[in-house]
């Protein structure tokens, strides 16, 4: 809603601060999630995160939230889904060019960061560049995704890390190779 | 290179000078500390390529590159890259723009690697007007990118060789790259703090939307000096000619991002000859930006009065002494 998206920017000290003690939880709980298995949690994660987030920042579920770094404004409301900063366009009245009835999700942007203190690091996230949104994670929980980058199960890009290479020379892998070798003499034998 | 020669063949490129990323034109005079001069093309509705021929020639004479627009305020026109085409193969400087509205990651990538091999040396990454400000307003918005993340892309693709995927490129596109900035907008105190984040990004030169507020700009110029972005990016400042003040005014309540105090139309309103005042207060504009510092050129934008952009920057004096210029700089630069 559009008001209680304006009250979370006036609040986006006290929302981020809830945040990262939320996302500490989040992470202190890993064993947990991992217990029940990551691939479950999904649904019921991403409609509790919609429905919350919904509500208090129209929260668009890109899956790769960036609110931290935007003071609180969800960008993918500005109808050109800028994460980087305002377009040129905005008003005189700083609403938005393309809905004029709406404040630019920019303008807010940066007051939710003055606010949450654009010289501590939480409000100078905003300086961040942020990167091309990866399409696949839309409608994905980010708070999820969250965890297991912080965790190690996943890089930026949602790549799970190549398992280690088998070590040369393990007995298993021996015992591939002898049994191919085998196999193979088996076939010219025959 | 045709050293020691009078004429050189504009067409030839550049060496690549130790320290630029590019080999054109824009780049040596802005790093030599020269005051630059650019100018917008106005995109014909043509097929015709005389049309940009006959547009780029009035400009060319005064101007260090000419930019060729991307569908700017969300109309269609003929396309920045074909523009691209065309003027390069005759040999002149151009900056291409590129807007995020109407192409994917996919298309822009590609359209950068195509205009280095074709000789563009300047892009200049842009938001792009919302589709509600053009003739086709039922147009999918694209927006893959944001004129900053575009900026990061093509600085990788250029400084590391690869595309956004990490694949390789076999030869990274030499571009001199260039944001926009728009002073005159809100949040004014955060403007120069935006443009520190798309240099940050990559951007080497930022132009700035029409100025026609000078109070205004000297107070971002104070806030780009403050944090020494100056030092890190060549700022170039928007002027163009006003044709009348009805003009100025639906300029002003129609065109995104454009701000033009009363005092202005009112002055456009009192003249006897508006169109001669237009152009006088382009000229007088141009004189007061040039001496705020921090400013190293102005971006002509003369929407349909191109043939008075030579008498604006003949008339402001800033192409003084660079006559010879053109002449001499094969010589002078290598
Ligand atoms: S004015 Fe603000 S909200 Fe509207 S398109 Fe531009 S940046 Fe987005």
């Amino acid at each position: 809603m559009y008001a209680v998206r304006l009250w979370s920017v006036r609040h986006a000290r006290g929302l981020n601060a809830f945040y990262r003690a939320f996302e500490k939880a989040l992470i202190a709980l890993h064993p947990l999630w991992n217990k029940i298995g990551y691939e479950k949690l999904e649904k019921p994660f991403e409609s509790v995160e919609r429905v919350t987030k919904g509500f208090l920042f129209d929260c668009q579920m890109c899956g790769q939230c960036a609110l931290s770094s935007t003071g609180m404004s969800c960008p993918m409301n500005c109808p050109k889904n800028l994460r980087n900063g305002p377009c040129g366009g905005v008003r005189d009245n700083g609403h938005c060019e393309v809905k004029p009835e709406m404040k630019c999700v920019w303008v807010q942007a940066w007051e939710g960061a003055a606010r949450m203190g654009l010289q501590a690091d939480h409000g100078a996230k905003i300086l961040d560049v942020q990167r091309t949104v990866d399409n696949r994670l839309k409608g994905k929980s980010s708070w999820l995704r969250v965890v297991r980058i912080a965790k190690g199960l996943e890089d930026q890009a949602g790549n799970k890390p190549k398992p280690p290479a088998a070590k040369p020379g393990s007995t298993k892998d021996l015992a591939a190779v002898a049994a191919s070798v085998e196999a193979k003499k088996e076939g010219q034998a025959a | 290179m045709n050293d020691g020669q009078a004429h050189f063949d504009p067409a030839a490129p550049l060496p690549l000078l130790p320290g630029h990323s590019s080999g054109g034109r824009l780049e040596r005079v802005l790093r030599q500390g020269r005051f630059a001069v650019t100018a917008e093309l106005n995109p014909p509705d043509s097929a015709d390529p005389r049309d940009v021929y006959e547009r780029a020639l009035v400009l060319s004479e005064v101007c260090d590159a000419i930019n060729a627009t991307d569908a700017s305020g969300a109309n269609c026109h003929m396309s920045s890259v074909g523009i691209c085409s065309l003027l390069t193969r005759a040999g002149y400087a151009v900056i291409m723009q590129i807007s995020c509205r109407d192409r994917n990651r996919i298309a822009i990538q590609g359209d950068v690697l195509g205009a280095a091999a074709m000789g563009v040396a300047n892009i200049l990454c842009l938001t792009g007007d919302g589709v509600q400000a053009g003739d086709q307003p039922a147009a999918k918005p694209v927006f893959d990118f944001d004129s900053t993340s575009l900026l990061e892309c093509i600085t990788t693709m250029r400084d590391k060789g690869h595309f956004l995927s990490g694949r390789k490129l076999t030869t990274p596109p030499r571009v001199f790259l260039g944001a926009a900035a728009n002073p005159f907008a809100p949040p004014y105190e955060y403007r120069a703090v935006h443009i520190a984040k798309k240099i940050a990004a990559g951007a080497q030169f930022i132009q700035t939307q029409y100025c026609f507020d000078v109070p205004l700009l000297r107070k971002f110029m104070d806030q780009v000096r403050e944090q020494g972005l100056h030092k890190k990016a060549f700022f170039l400042i928007g002027v163009g000619p006003l044709p009348s003040a009805r003009t100025a005014r639906w300029m002003k309540n129609n065109v995104p991002g454009v701000h033009i105090p009363d005092a202005i139309i009112e002055r456009m309103e009192k003249a006897k000859d508006q169109r001669a005042e237009g152009k006088q207060l382009a000229i007088d504009l141009i004189q007061e930006i040039k001496e705020i510092e921090g400013v190293s050129g102005v971006h002509v934008m003369a929407y349909r009065q191109e043939e008075f952009v030579n008498e604006i920057i003949q008339a402001s004096g800033v192409m003084r002494n660079r006559q010879q210029r053109r002449a001499v700089e094969p010589a002078a630069t290598s």
